[in-house]
Formats: C-alpha cells, sequence, structure tokens
C-alpha cells in the first residue's frame, strides 16, 4: 500500500511537470490556433539562457549572491523570451495567418528547428546546470500511517508547488485583467474579436509572451531536475499526449491531464513494465490518451467539435 | 508557346482518361524515366549513387506514401517512421528467418505488414480527427521504437536492435554495386508510381478525396468513411513499409531502430507539405528538396566560413544547418503554402501563355 501511494504521488508530481509543458501548448492554441511544436525548443532555449546567464552575470558584474544572480538571469531570459515570441509574431505568424493548421504546424517544427539550432550556437551546446536552490534529498512522510512511511521527492514538491503557483497567476490574468478578457475573446472568436477593436496581432505577441515564460519555468525546474541539454527538446513530445488528453482548448484539461498521465505512466512503468520488459512509459502515455479520446475525441474538458457540412 | 495541348483532341472516353492526357506530359515522363535508366548509370559517379540518388529515390517513395495519406486521404501522420520501421523489421525477419524467399517477395512481405500495422493505428482516424490524431499517430511511433528495441524476436534477438542484411540477390543478379542498387529502388519506385498515380485517379482516389475536403458531406454521399480511411491507411503504410525496407535493405545495411525515430516521420511530412499535399509530383519535389538541403548547405558552409575567414567547427555547422533548414521551411511555407508541385503548375500555366501575359 506504501509502495503504491508512493508510486502514485510520484506520478502525481511528475504529472504537474508534464501540465507545465502542456499549458504552453494549450495557451497558444487556444488564442491563435496554431499547434505550436516549437514549445519543446522554446523550454530548451529558455533553460539555455538560463543557465548561461546565471553563470555569466556573477562573471560579469561580479554580484556573488546566488540568489540575485539566479533572479537577473530569469529577468534577462524572460527578456529574451519575450524578444523571440515578439520576431516569432513578427516574422513568420503574420504572414501564415488563415492558412490550414498543417501548415501552420510544419511552420512551428521550422521554428523550432531555427530555434534548437540558434541557442546551441549562441550559449553552447554541452550539458550546463541550473541551480536555483531546489533541496535534493528526499524526505518522508506519513511515518506514523505506514511502516517506514513514504519516501518523497522534496525536489518533485517544490517543483508542483511552483507549477500550481503558475497556473493560479495564469488563469488570474485570465480571468480578471483587461488584457486575459481580449485574449479570451480572440480565443473565442478572431473575427467578432477583431470587429469590437481587439489588435489581434499584439494579442499574439502577448500570448507569444506568455508562453515564452511557461516555457522558461518548465525550462528551469525541468533544467535543474535533469540538466540542461538538447535532450530537454523531448520533453515536449512528453507532453503531448497531455495536451490531447485534456483538450487543445482548455487550460483546467492541461492540469488534469498532466496528472492522469503522470500517474498513469508510473503506475504502469511499476506495475505493468516488469512483464513486458520496461521502458514502456513513452508510447504508454499516447495509448492512455487514444483511450480517451476514443470515448471524448475533444479530449475531457475541450470544446465540443460539431461537424457542419 | 513551349507548352500547348490545343489541337489535341479525344474522341474516345479511353484517351481521355489516360494517366497523362496531353502528348507533352507523355513525353516529358517517358524521357524522364528512359534517362534515369539509361542516362545516369552512365554519367553517375559511385558518391553520387550512394549520397544522392538512392536516398532521393527511396525518400520519394516514402513521400508518395506519406502524401497518399496526408494529402489525398487529409489524416495528418506523425507516424510515417514507424511504418517504416516495421516495413524495415518486418522484410528482415522474412528475409533472415525463410532463406529461400525471393528479397523481392520479402520487401513486399515487408510492405504488408506495414499494411497492417497502418490499419490497426490507422483505426483511431474513424473517431478522432484532425491535430488529435495527429498526435495520436505518435502513439504508433513510439511504439515501434520501444518494440523494437525490447521484444528480441523482431531483430533476431541482436542486442539494441541493430541488425544488417548482406548479399542481396534476385534470380542470380547480385545486388551489391551502387549502379545495380539504384536500378532496383528506380524500378520499385517506377512501379509503385504509377499503382500510386492510378489509384488516386480511380474511384477509391477521390473517395479518398471526397473523406479530405469533407468527411461528413462525403459520408452523406454514400462513401463509407471508414473503408476510405483505412484503405488509405492500408495502401500509404505498404507504400511506406516498402520504402522503409529499402531504406534499411539497400541505402543503410545495417540498421537500429533509430534510424525509423520521429524525426523521420517529421522529415517525411515536411517532404509532402513542401513537395505539395496532394500531389504524385509534388512527393518527389519534396523529396528532393530534403535529401538535397542538408548535402548542399554540408559542402556550402564550411565554403562560405572560408571566405569570411571564419573557422567554423564541425557542431557550429550542425547547428548552422539546423538554423537555415529551420528558416528556409518557415520561407517557403510563408511564400508558397501549397508546395513546389504548385510552383510547377503556375510556371506551366505561364508557358502555356508565353509571350502573352494573359
Amino acid at each position: 500500500m506504501a509502495f503504491f501511494l508512493e508510486t502514485l504521488l510520484g506520478g502525481l508530481m511528475a504529472g504537474m511537470l508534464y501540465s507545465l509543458v502542456a499549458l504552453g501548448f494549450v495557451l497558444i492554441y487556444k488564442a491563435s490556433g496554431v499547434f505550436n511544436f516549437a514549445q519543446g525548443a522554446m523550454v530548451l532555449f529558455a533553460a539555455l539562457a538560463m543557465a548561461r546567464f546565471s553563470e555569466w552575470i556573477p562573471l560579469w558584474t561580479g554580484i556573488d549572491n546566488p540568489v540575485a544572480a539566479n533572479f537577473l538571469a530569469f529577468c534577462v531570459a524572460t527578456c529574451i523570451m519575450f524578444v523571440v515570441a515578439w520576431l516569432i509574431e513578427r516574422l513568420a505568424l503574420r504572414y501564415l495567418v488563415n492558412q490550414e493548421g498543417t501548415t501552420l504546424l510544419m511552420a512551428t517544427l521550422g521554428i523550432s528547428y531555427f530555434l534548437d539550432g540558434l541557442g546551441q550556437t549562441i550559449f553552447g551546446s554541452d550539458i550546463y546546470k541550473i541551480d536555483i536552490g531546489m533541496p535534493k534529498e528526499p524526505v518522508m512522510a506519513f511515518e506514523e500511517m505506514f511502516e517506514g512511511g513514504i519516501l518523497i521527492n522534496k525536489e518533485d514538491l517544490y517543483a508542483a508547488l511552483i507549477a500550481a503557483v503558475l497556473v493560479t497567476l495564469l488563469s488570474l490574468f485570465f480571468q480578471k485583467t483587461a488584457t486575459g478578457r481580449a485574449l479570451r475573446a480572440v480565443a473565442d472568436d478572431h473575427q467578432a474579436a477583431q470587429s469590437i477593436g481587439i489588435p489581434l496581432n499584439r494579442i499574439w505577441v502577448i500570448v507569444w509572451c506568455v508562453a515564452g515564460v511557461v516555457a522558461l519555468v518548465a525550462g528551469m525546474i525541468w533544467g535543474s531536475k535533469l540538466g540542461v541539454q538538447f535532450s530537454l527538446t523531448t520533453v515536449a513530445l512528453r507532453a503531448l499526449p497531455v495536451v490531447i488528453l485534456g483538450g487543445l482548448t482548455s487550460v483546467p484539461g492541461a492540469i488534469i491531464g498532466g496528472l492522469i498521465i503522470g500517474v498513469g505512466e508510473k503506475l504502469s512503468e511499476v506495475f505493468l513494465g516488469p512483464y513486458v520488459g520496461g521502458g514502456i512509459e513513452i508510447w504508454f502515455a499516447y495509448v492512455l490518451a487514444l483511450l480517451f479520446l476514443l470515448v471524448r475525441p475533444q479530449g475531457l474538458f475541450g470544446e465540443k467539435i460539431i461537424d457542419r457540412v | 508557346m513551349f507548352y500547348r495541348e490545343n489541337g489535341q483532341f479525344k474522341t474516345s472516353y479511353r484517351a481521355d482518361q489516360q494517366i497523362f492526357p496531353i502528348a507533352q506530359d507523355r513525353w516529358a515522363v517517358g524521357l524522364i524515366i528512359a534517362a534515369a535508366f539509361l542516362v545516369v548509370p552512365m554519367v553517375g559517379t559511385d558518391y553520387m549513387f550512394r549520397a544522392i540518388f538512392i536516398p532521393f529515390l527511396i525518400m520519394s517513395l516514402a513521400a508518395l506514401g506519406v502524401n497518399i495519406l496526408v494529402g489525398y486521404c487529409g489524416q495528418i501522420s506523425l507516424g510515417s517512421g514507424a511504418f517504416m520501421a516495421v516495413g524495415a523489421y518486418a522484410a528482415f525477419n522474412f528475409f533472415v528467418r525463410l532463406p529461400e524467399l525471393p528479397l523481392l517477395l520479402s520487401l513486399v512481405l515487408g510492405g504488408v505488414c506495414a499494411a497492417a500495422f497502418g490499419i490497426l493505428f490507422g483505426l483511431p482516424s474513424l473517431r478522432v480527427k484532425g491535430l488529435y490524431l495527429a498526435v495520436a499517430t505518435l502513439a504508433a511511433q513510439f511504439f515501434s521504437d520501444w518494440m523494437f528495441l525490447r521484444i528480441k524476436w523482431f531483430t533476431n534477438d541482436s542486442p539494441s536492435g541493430s541488425v544488417s542484411v548482406s548479399d542481396l540477390k534476385i534470380l542470380n543478379l547480385s545486388f551489391d554495386t551502387p549502379i545495380s542498387k539504384y536500378l532496383l529502388c528506380l524500378s520499385i519506385l517506377v512501379v509503385l508510381g504509377v499503382l500510386a498515380k492510378n489509384l488516386v485517379r480511380g474511384a477509391i482516389g477521390r473517395e479518398w478525396m471526397a473523406i479530405r475536403d469533407m468527411d461528413v458531406a462525403a459520408a452523406v454521399i454514400g462513401i463509407r468513411p471508414m473503408y476510405a480511411k483505412l484503405t488509405a491507411f492500408a495502401v500509404s503504410s505498404f507504400v511506406i513499409g516498402v520504402a522503409g525496407a529499402l531504406w534499411g535493405f539497400v541505402y543503410l545495411g545495417a540498421w537500429e531502430p533509430a534510424a525509423f525515430s520521429v524525426e523521420m516521420s517529421f522529415r517525411l511530412l515536411f517532404m509532402v507539405i513542401i513537395g505539395g499535399m496532394g500531389s504524385i509530383m509534388g512527393s518527389f519535389f519534396g523529396a528532393a528538396f530534403i535529401v538535397l538541403l542538408p548535402i548542399a548547405l554540408n559542402q556550402f558552409l564550411p565554403l562560405l566560413g572560408a571566405l569570411v575567414g571564419v573557422e567554423i567547427s564541425t557542431s557550429g555547422i550542425s547547428h548552422a544547418e539546423l538554423i537555415i533548414f529551420g528558416a528556409l521551411i518557415v520561407w517557403f511555407l510563408i511564400v508558397e503554402p501549397h508546395g513546389l508541385a504548385k510552383l510547377w503548375s503556375i510556371g506551366k500555366q505561364k508557358m502555356r501563355l508565353w509571350p502573352f501575359p494573359h
């Protein structure tokens, strides 16, 4: 029982991290109908910027307080992601308005190649580490309930906490601010939003900026967990089943989808994996998402797809 | 002026329904095929066969398969790499386990296995559409990655799933020189190309296109969505599977599951989008673009670096390649979202009217 709970908790926390990446997909898809395959590349790019600037800033300015250096690096990386978002809108997406979904998807794949190459050219292609002071040692919990207690990774706990805070902030931003309302209007209907004077291009830049910040936070957490390296881009592929399971258009869907996938992955790997040779996490997540899709083709919380002739 | 079909009157339905109703087209295609069979083997060097022609032919075949599914039937698939892998490993198993089986039959049987796999992973398409389907087909990709790495039976108990074939023979004709391999790929490509061209202009092809354009409307007028979608998956993955088997047998010789990773699926989809969705000719253009671009960049970048006096490291070159590749793709999608095939038809229209503007 304790082992089962431990796996379950591990899955939930891993799921929280997936939802963080998934959030980036959902934000952009909602507002512009672009399925952003470059999200993985953005995570890598942001993490690389963060890792390198937290290394460079103490060298350049002589600040030797790690908290201040990290904070500055975070600000610089945020600015870089804003610039990237603005450039993507300005140079690519602006010209691709009203193209088919597939074309847009391919364009974001092109952007992701571009960002992969650019990030590694500017920031180098070794393995870097981000140290934002997350505790590494595991803690024991519920010792009075189970014999030996449950092992919880403190780092995961913090990561899940950060993710939860980010999600809360985002939903506040979407629900309470004027910009958030405009974003939701654009997501509902491009033309209607435009007709009442919401500037589409500016909204898209804002959405990509928000997605950039989400990518930065995701990159920071994943980077401090796994190290910042090229394989970070595969995180996006791990998050894709989360997106379709939760529904492409739903922020809560991304969170709950992430939790389902996280738990499903961990449980399958632990309880099913040994029988079939292990390593089934990745495809199991996709198959799980597929099973949900067979019942609800638009994902758990996606808008109902209505076919009209 | 250059290209004009007036004066070519059709007097029978047969004549009207030929593959190439225009005489110039017939001649051009005949000439290209003749040149590919006769002239290229005489002028090509070994390097050109190995690095350019053979990958181009096999990739064209694969792109043709993807185009049937994505371009004609409108089902976006990111699992093409998996279909190639299934084709390659199935053909490998037939080849190694049943040595008395002729090589061509192993290749075809590899394609048949890929078709079965394609139908299995095409089943969700009956319920799931569009981008959801694209992501769902990734399940096939990751499942095959895992399957050929972990289930040892498929790879003849070799560690890490790497396998190799040698001694390719058809009726005592041994395929060991680049030229003979090239001719083998070319023959298979021509046969399957004609087959695909005929399929897409026949009844089944029209059903696929109806499903692509508006599936609900197609169902209303009596096209069975299940039959149309699953046949598209089957035919497409058969062609992709044969291409995968050729890629393993002829181009690589020895391969491991990573040769057919998700990267391969992306590349194949690029070929179709850049070449032109729903165009047989587009598949060839797209394959040429994606196969030649990295080679050209690889040759060109160090030269450019030397010209401006910068020594570019090998990793620098590979990163620069990624940047240029990505930028070119985005640029291309902006300039001509309908692909090279569209450019070609615009060019044809211009040639038809030349020297007049309208």
